[in-house]
């Protein structure tokens, strides 16, 4: 499904700031997969995210997505086979345009960008009927500028708009880092409903690690740059929080809340 | 007092300059960037122009050629700051100092050219509506709505979705599988097409072509989007696209028609310019304007209230 191998990211190579991000990292994930990734800062996970994704390119190494190697595409070019969530709500959607805008251009992904009218009738419809999963009224917001929407709103906006067109891989950067608890809870009950689509896998970064266990099938743990820890199955099921802590000893003030 | 000719004179140039601030609007609104290539796009398109009617080509195509060679000027422009990673701003300068060579060359090294000779789409219009007297009118007020038209089309088209996301989101953009440098090369040589269109019918109205007629341009065009937007915020919070379109065309015709009162008040023609900035200015820091008004007023009329007043 996607196979990365002998991943590595130096930045500032040469200078005082050195940081190797990534080290020869090895990682296979399998169709179906929800894999949640944890680790302190500076482990390496965003980096991890941003080369999968092409935000940065790699230094060496290659990334196979459904036998396909993508290690050199351009960004906007990856984007037709991963979905992305930011952490940042402002990041997902274009805030001056309507919510079925919005939808409209993550609908014609992979489709060609002509004279077409922006949005049909059919696919107006279709919105309609497919936003009110989120269950948050947006169906009948349709023609309302994002701008105008919660964090929490625009962040589920922005997970939908990431499944719309069936991605292979779905990206999470600590989506619910910005939003309450409520509101957080909320979308991850949306990530876990449509991660559930057994041909995508997903991989969701998030500092709470009570979510990085309870959801998902498989965790991983990055700490310098390599991947500390690859936990699924009994294993996975018989860990704790506080084993987790003990076994690595996790000095992140951050990640011990819950 | 400003004779009637003199405002139909102004409405007429309004119109013509709209086309330009749609252009503006398009870089700076829509895809928010203060593109200064402006200044050297609209002479481009007044060279282009004037020169190709003056050798006989039909002044409607040379309109055409005037919106393709601003168009040219947009795209190096946004080139310069996507592949050679130069400021928008300064590469925005860079192309328009360039540019003033190139319209020297254009205009056969001359600084201006006159079309008394040649035809024009305006002659044209007025010799073959014979007892019309505002056929200038006439002629610019179609092309605008041509082109608002065409233009508000464009936007809701899926290429235009992808360019508006743009200004509003590179990010969102890159991650729905879009080019976004490709857009702002799309964006900013549109907005330069209507920039040189504009110049192009500029030249063949008043009959000529000049180096220096660019000198500030951007600043009008930004003046005319800002007044137009304010007035009709004024009315609506959130005013529809096709509106915001209009209300562009109607800030140029104001700005021209405050432009005519003031010089026929008594204004030397030489402070224009000085205006125009002074008028952009305010209208730039109308947001820190109105906090400092706030303030001032809140802290000369404010009573306590009765919460701080118990305090």
């Amino acid at each position: 499904m996607i196979r990365i191998q002998h991943l590595s990211k130096t930045f500032n190579p040469g200078t005082i700031n050195e940081k190797p991000a990534l080290q020869d990292i090895d990682l296979e994930l399998n169709r179906g997969d929800f894999v949640t990734v944890i680790g302190g800062n500076g482990a390496g996970k965003s980096t991890l995210m941003n080369c999968i994704s092409g935000v940065i390119p790699a230094d060496c190494g290659t990334i196979l997505l459904d036998g396909k190697d993508i290690t050199r595409l351009p960004e906007h070019k990856r984007s037709l086979y991963i979905g992305r969530v930011f952490q940042d709500p402002l990041k997902g959607t274009a805030f001056d345009m309507t919510i079925e805008q919005n939808l409209a251009i993550a609908f014609a992904k992979g489709k060609s960008h002509g004279f077409q009218p922006g949005i049909s009738k059919k696919e107006r419809e279709l919105f309609r009927e497919k936003l009110a999963l989120l269950d948050m009224g947006l169906e009948d917001r349709m023609t309302q500028k994002v701008s105008l929407l919660s964090g929490g709103q625009r962040q589920a906006l922005t997970l939908f708009m990431a499944i719309l067109v069936k991605p292979v891989l779905l990206l999470l950067d600590e989506h619910t880092a910005a939003l309450d608890p409520a509101t957080a809870k909320k979308v991850l009950e949306l990530t876990d409903l449509f991660a559930e689509s057994p041909d995508m896998c997903t991989l969701m970064i998030t500092h709470n690690m009570s979510d990085a266990l309870s959801h998902g099938n498989r965790t991983i743990l990055m700490n310098d740059g390599r991947i500390a820890m690859d936990i699924c199955g009994e294993e996975r099921d018989a860990m704790t929080v506080e084993s987790l802590i003990e076994a690595f000893d996790i000095k992140n003030d951050r990640m011990l809340l819950k | 007092m400003m004779s009637f000719s003199a405002v139909i004179g102004s409405v007429e140039l309004g119109l013509i300059y709209a086309i330009l601030a749609l252009g503006v609007f398009l870089s700076y609104r829509t895809l928010n960037t203060a593109d200064l290539t402006v200044d050297g796009s609209v002479v481009t398109g007044a060279a282009v122009s004037a020169m190709l009617c003056s050798i006989g080509v039909h002044p409607l195509a040379s309109l055409l050629v005037a919106f393709a060679a601003g168009a040219c000027a947009g795209a190096i422009t946004s080139l310069l700051n996507i592949k050679l990673k130069i400021e928008p701003l300064l590469s925005g300068i860079l192309v328009m100092l360039g540019l003033y060579s190139i319209n020297m060359h254009i205009m056969g090294n001359r600084a201006n050219l006159a079309l008394l000779k040649s035809p024009t789409l305006y002659k044209i219009v007025e010799s073959a509506l014979p007892g019309f007297d505002h056929s200038a009118l006439l002629v610019s007020g179609l092309f605008l709505a041509i082109i608002v038209i065409g233009f508000y089309l464009f936007l809701n088209t899926r290429l235009g979705y992808c360019l508006r996301a743009t200004g509003d989101n590179e990010y969102m953009v890159r991650a729905s599988g879009i080019n976004s440098n490709a857009m702002k090369i799309l964006g900013l040589a549109m907005a330069n097409g209507f920039v040189g269109l504009a110049g192009g019918l500029l030249a063949q109205y008043q009959s000529y072509a000049e180096i220096g007629m660019g000198t500030g341009i951007v600043v009008i065009g930004l003046a005319s989007v800002i007044i137009g937007e304010t007035i009709f915020e004024f009315f609506a919070k959130s005013i529809p696209l096709l509106l915001r379109l209009v209300a562009v065309c109607v800030g140029s015709v104001l700005y021209r028609l405050a432009i005519a009162f003031a010089i026929s008040a008594g204004m030397p023609a030489n402070d224009m310019k000085l205006i125009s900035a002074l008028i952009v200015t305010v209208a730039l820091s109308v947001g820190p304007l109105k906090a400092w008004g706030r303030q001032l007023l809140g802290s000369a009329f404010s009573k306590p209230s009765g919460k701080e007043a118990r305090q």
